[in-house]
């Protein structure tokens, strides 16, 4: 099976970090496939900016992401702007801190979507004491969600890809995400 | 123990470089091929390897022939308006039959054009950039395995004949993640010492083949020239025979070896009424859509042309040899479908399916080419 | 010729490359013996040094020595240079190059050489014209003077190019011409010891084509010209402008010390891998 995964945010906000976990998970930890792309601007700060990660079970042969299965949403303005192509009854996940639901309602509505609250940054900032976490927060809540990636296979991609030294509090992160929703 | 690794095709290649025993490298920075310049800068020092990042595109490639006649196997990474600057010194790279390899990650052109999207608009660059008769040899990845792959193969080709060998990637596997798995032993081809000897030829005219050649420093005191040259490597410009005799040899150790050197990928090609030829990033669409066309039971396969130059045209024949339609998919307007219509027009017609403007070409988009041209 | 006649220098020349191609008069000669001889009291080894040089009649010069030498592409010499050198940074590298080379399409790497302090000796030939092509004015050609593409007199300033390599961040940097040997054997000898970037610009005659396009039709005429013109360093720095006008300035413009570009590289590797940079790699299989 093939699951098209797009995160949004603004730039900065490590949301191509957090694709790269999704994908590193998957492929060298859960036995499966995955590519992760990501759309580059010039600019390197700000603005909307997005990360997309194929996973499957079998090879992965076109590795764009054009109908997501699932779309994470950490910034308004990249929920308004991307979530235009989330497939039919597929799954929304979103930051209430940092994005209004609202302004798509229309959208979720008409194509039957299920929406997601996890507050990434308000756990980042309260639990963690650290705003920059929150892409591994929402990182634990969309493991939590879609099992799209297993907890253990997302627990080793996250200590090999932060940097050295941050380990724990990135865990400490991941898991406060994973215990945002039931 | 093979390794694994989840990283970007541009990490894959400067991985692969140092593992093909690349110890040299020069740049200059460019988008979409930056990150190989960063990754080699970081990685190089680690295992005693040299990274300069130089003043242009023309100074990088001309520190990279400078490094591979120092003794290192040695690589730059450009893309489109770099790999344009560098033309005349990679003319250079041939008549003086340096091994170097020119990785360029290709993007939306001419000119500036599309620094961060994809395309395929330098291939006729790498096979006629610089002035002159000679013959590339050209690899295009269409994963970010293959991008570490090929570049060892790169390395290994550039020894083996000692010419300079063209990695042609595109923005699309440049910079997209996948596993990658780095085994053990990976074979590497290492510079040929010649036998001191007081006949030695650096240029020597022999048959389908290739002189070793020494390093500045090993005692051989040779001298190196972009002139016609005679097989001492003395200019002599001026004698018909000589250019005729350097031209073709250095033409002909290529061309005669073509059956070692070319690679082509196919599937379904047999019973095919239609064979869909790509390389590089398209590729990874057109299995996508092939598979998705035979399964509704259409008789589709497909080539994958791993080096674009010199250019496969007996396996390029041999797997279009029973359709009727060729579909040529690139992103450019029309490069190697002139190579691809050569060879096969005689027995089928050849459609170009070109796509400019930067985003890979979907399966869907080529599923509906099949369908239209095989539907009549 | 008998063999105490021979030209001491001829066991450093490719003997079967001779005749070489410089017109009678020209300076190239006077120059490839001022750089044996301080070469030879810097008491270097010949068969460690390896010449490249680009596109130009003072670049056949490493053509006709006996040493490993790279002939490139125009005004491209030290970009080739900096990749040999800090492929094997025991190797000497001698660049030979002239001024339409180095100092018009090579501008740049020249400045960029410079900046970097890259342990090379560049000798640059300046006789303000292109003589290969024929005679068309070069970036240095004196404002005024005539060339078969100035036809009407240079009206562009020319380049100082000892001053500009000095300003540029050379540790070395002097200017001699063809009627001061002693001197240009000296400045060579420090260039080759100075373990940085050298640069020895040369003012030489061109008599086949500066000369017949500037009514100098005689290599001697070129010579008295130039020594009449020629000023030393500590005198200009007490003369206008005016008074400087189409003088030649000598003396050394740089002799200092700083960080080599290439011993900073075996640095960082020694740092990262414990050992300076591998050193022909390229022959191995096992790295």
């Amino acid at each position: 099976m093939r699951t098209e995964i797009r995160i949004g945010g603004f730039g900065g906000q490590g949301v191509i970090l957090a694709g790269i976990i999704l994908g590193k998970s998957a492929c060298l930890f859960d036995g499966k496939e995955a590519v992760q792309t990501q759309s580059y601007g010039p600019e390197a700060r700000g603005g909307a900016s997005k990360c997309e990660v194929v996973i499957s079970d079998s090879e992965i042969d076109y590795p764009k992401v054009l109908t997501p299965d699932i779309f994470i949403a950490m910034s308004n303005e990249a929920l308004v702007k991307y979530i235009v192509d989330l497939k039919d009854n597929g799954t929304l996940i979103v930051d209430p801190g940092t994005t209004d639901v609202e302004d798509v309602r229309e959208f979720i509505d008409e194509h039957n979507i299920k929406v997601y609250e996890a507050p990434a940054t308000k756990t980042a900032t309260d639990e963690i004491g650290l705003k920059i976490v929150a892409n591994i927060v929402m990182v634990g809540a969309i493991t939590k969600i879609t099992k799209v990636i297993s907890k253990e296979a997302a627990i080793k991609a996250i200590e090999a890809s932060v940097p050295k030294g941050t380990e724990e509090k990135n865990i400490k992160a991941f898991e406060a995400g994973y215990a945002l929703v039931e | 123990m093979a390794e694994e690794f989840f990283i970007q095709g541009n990490e894959a290649c400067a991985k692969g470089a140092i593992a093909a025993g690349c110890r040299f490298f020069a740049g200059y920075p460019i988008t979409p091929s930056t990150e190989i310049a960063e990754t080699l800068a970081r990685e190089l020092p680690k295992v005693g390897g040299s990274f300069v990042q130089m003043e242009d595109e023309i100074a990088s490639a001309g520190a990279i022939i400078g490094g591979s006649w120092g003794g290192a196997k040695s690589m730059t990474a450009t893309s489109g308006p770099g790999i344009s600057l560098m033309q005349e010194n990679i003319g250079y790279a041939f008549m003086s039959e340096t091994p170097i390899v020119i990785v360029d990650v290709q993007r939306g052109s001419p000119s500036t054009a599309q620094p961060t999207m994809a395309a395929q608009g330098d291939m006729m660059q790498a096979r006629w950039g610089s002035h002159g008769d000679y013959e590339p040899i050209a690899l295009s990845p269409s994963s970010v395995q293959e991008f570490f792959d090929f570049t060892i193969k790169a390395f290994n080709l550039a020894e083996e004949y000692r010419v300079p060998v063209f990695v042609m990637a595109d923005e699309v596997i440049g910079h997209m993640r996948e596993k990658i798995v780095v085994e053990e032993d990976i074979e590497i081809v290492a510079r040929k010492r010649p036998e001191k000897s007081d006949n030695y030829l650096p240029f020597e005219n022999i048959e389908n083949g290739t002189t070793p050649m020494p390093a500045f420093g090993d005692g051989f005191n040779i001298h190196v020239t972009g002139l016609t040259h005679d097989e001492r490597g003395y200019p002599d410009t001026n004698n018909p025979e000589t250019h005729d005799k350097l031209i073709q040899r250095i033409c002909d150790k290529v061309l005669n070896n073509k059956d070692k050197i070319c690679s082509v990928k196919t599937k379904d090609c047999e019973d095919a009424d239609v064979v869909v030829v790509s390389y590089g990033g398209p590729v990874r669409s057109v299995v996508e859509a092939v598979a998705k066309a035979r399964a509704d039971g259409k008789k589709v396969g497909y080539a994958k042309i791993d080096t674009p130059w010199p250019f496969p045209d007996e396996q390029i024949k041999e797997a279009c040899a029973n359709a009727k339609d060729v579909i040529v998919v690139e992103m450019n307007l029309g490069q190697m479908y002139y190579e691809v219509d050569r060879v096969c027009k005689r027995d089928a017609n050849v459609h170009l399916m070109g796509k400019i403007g930067g985003l890979l070409p979907t399966p869907d988009e080529i599923l509906e080419q099949i369908d239209r041209i095989g539907g009549n | 010729m008998s063999e105490s006649k021979q030209n001491r220098f001829l066991q450093y020349m490719r003997e079967d490359r001779l005749p070489h191609i410089f017109c009678p008069g020209c300076g190239n000669g006077a120059i490839i013996n001022a750089f044996l001889a301080a070469m030879e009291k810097a008491g270097m080894d010949f068969d460690n040094i390896a010449m490249v040089s680009g596109i130009g009649c003072s670049s056949r010069i490493p053509g006709y020595l006996d040493c490993d030498s790279l002939h490139t592409t125009h005004g491209r010499a030290l970009s080739f240079a900096t990749g040999l050198k800090t492929a094997n940074k025991d190797l000497d590298v001698v660049v030979f190059t002239g001024d339409g080379d180095a100092a018009s399409i090579g501008g740049n790497h020249l400045i960029h050489a410079a900046r970097r302090n890259i342990n090379l000796t560049v000798i640059c030939i300046n006789n303000n014209i292109y003589g290969m092509t024929g005679g068309q004015i070069s970036p240095t050609s004196p404002k005024g003077s005539f060339g078969t593409t100035a036809p009407y007199g240079n009206q562009d300033t020319p380049f100082k190019l000892a001053e500009l390599v000095a300003a540029a961040g050379a540790t070395y940097s002097a200017r001699w011409t063809t009627v001061q040997i002693e001197n240009l054997v000296l400045a060579i000898k420090e260039g080759l010891e100075n373990p940085g970037f050298s640069f020895i610009e040369v003012a030489t005659q061109c008599p086949t084509y500066f000369g017949r396009k500037n009514k100098l039709k005689t290599p001697t005429a070129m010579a008295a010209v130039m020594k009449a013109n020629t000023v030393f360093k500590s005198a200009a720095e007490r003369m206008s402008a005016k008074e400087l006008e189409g003088k030649i300035v000598v003396g050394e413009f740089a002799n200092t010390t700083k960080d080599e570009f290439t011993e900073n590289i075996d640095k960082i590797s020694v740092e990262k891998s414990g050992k300076k940079t591998v050193i022909n790699s390229a022959y191995e299989t096992e790295l």
